[in-house]
């Protein structure tokens, strides 16, 4: 089993049990660095409603939108904000940056469980 | 250069189509344009505090009390272009019974000019904080930004354009289709509006998305064309629309719709009732 199998694994475990002990929902972290978005492609298990931390290191503000998701939040320079996304349905789910359009990302969802098997 | 100009225009439009819609709807009451001209001053005056806040203050005010804000200006403006909406459906009838030379004392109650006030200055304020953030980033980043800048203030003028045109065309309606049709404009961008309201509460957990994706047309109409923006913002046009969104436009939708009704029937029969004193 590699390790990226593995680490799927032990994150859906987590995912599956945030659910019901909830001591804080799952979290995961989107960065804009460079004027880019890191990483362009955010994989996330579908299904599940879980935080997304978006931290910029760039020193511009930054405005992160989806209309995919119904998404808009201003991040400042050198600040990050914390969203709630989901549960969604598996698919993907297109964002950019409000304020410089070639700032682009995609958001893919699928289900956790399913690459356990 | 331009794109600052597309940016800064789709910030304005927002702000601009929602003022000439007020501006056209409430032609008919008096001294509406110092109100609204208030509000364009305290929004812009909001919306620089807005974007001081948001970039200087700590996290917790830039994630959650951003969509806090955002959520309370729309809701605000929902409620404000409700009153409006219901004042003018009861003045409406009003209006044409005097007109028919009843020669009747028409005591409106108090107008909604305070209602054109909460509008003009939410819209203003919600978009235009982002234009100042926008604004703020380039003028401060690099050596391109004369150029920038000036495309910005493109932007700002023909989103403001827009507006002026939208708002002539409302003016060469004929008067006798004028209120119905200024009333469902208002009656569907306010429901769009609590859609969004709906988008940013749900963004902070604090209501449930009741499923994504109730339908997804951005095949066939992207909500990032121009004209998925623009029906966006007049009708609420959501490509890919959450459930609680469609619930809050429907709610919105359907609770104007019975107050105006009410409202409007009531105050025809009054009206009535001093006619026909038997």
């Amino acid at each position: 089993m590699s390790a990226r199998i593995f680490s799927t694994c032990i994150l859906a475990a987590a995912f599956t049990f945030s659910g019901v002990v909830f001591a804080g929902d799952p979290a995961l972290t989107l960065s804009i660095h460079d004027k880019q978005f890191e990483p362009k492609q955010l994989a996330l298990p579908s299904g599940i409603k879980l935080k997304l931390v978006i931290r910029n290191l760039d020193g511009l503000p930054a405005e992160f939108e989806s209309s995919d998701l119904s998404r808009e939040v201003v991040v400042p320079g050198h600040g990050e904000v914390t969203i709630y996304v989901g549960p969604l349905d598996p698919g993907n789910y297109q964002f950019f940056n409000d304020f410089n359009h070639e700032m682009q990302g995609t958001i893919v969802a699928a289900p956790a469980v399913k690459k356990v098997n | 250069m331009l794109a600052t100009a597309v940016i800064m225009f789709r910030e304005i439009l927002e702000a601009s189509l929602i003022i000439a819609i007020v501006l056209g709807a409430s032609r008919e009451i008096a001294g509406r344009g110092r109100w609204v001209a208030a509000g364009i001053g305290l929004g812009l005056l909001g919306a620089s505090i807005v974007a001081v806040l948001a970039n200087v203050a700590s996290s917790e005010f830039s994630g959650n009390g951003q969509a806090v804000l955002n959520a309370v200006i729309l809701l605000s403006a929902v409620a404000m272009l409700t009153w409006h909406n219901v004042w003018m459906s009861s003045h409406a009838r009003v209006l044409s019974a005097e007109v028919k030379g009843v020669g009747l004392d028409v005591q409106s109650g108090q107008r909604p000019l305070t209602a054109l006030l909460v509008i003009t200055m939410v819209a203003v304020m919600r978009e235009g904080s982002e234009a100042v953030l926008f604004l703020w980033a380039i003028a401060t980043g690099g050596e391109q930004s004369p150029n920038m800048l000036i495309g910005g203030l493109g932007g700002v003028i023909v989103g403001m354009l827009v507006g002026m045109l939208l708002y002539f065309g409302l003016l060469r309606i004929p008067a006798r289709h004028f209120f119905s049709i200024t009333s469902w404009l208002i009656l569907l961008l306010a429901s769009g509006l609590a859609a969004q309201a709906a988008g940013f509460l749900n963004q902070i957990g604090l209501l449930p998305a009741l499923g994504n994706g109730v339908w997804n047309t951005s095949n066939i109409l992207s909500q990032s064309s121009l004209v998925g923006q623009l029906l966006h913002i007049l009708v609420g046009y959501i490509a890919r629309p959450s459930g609680i969104e469609v619930v809050f436009y429907a709610g919105t939708f359907l609770t104007m719709l019975t107050l105006m009704r009410a409202y409007g029937s009531n105050r025809g029969r009054q009206v009535k009732a001093k006619i026909n004193p038997d």
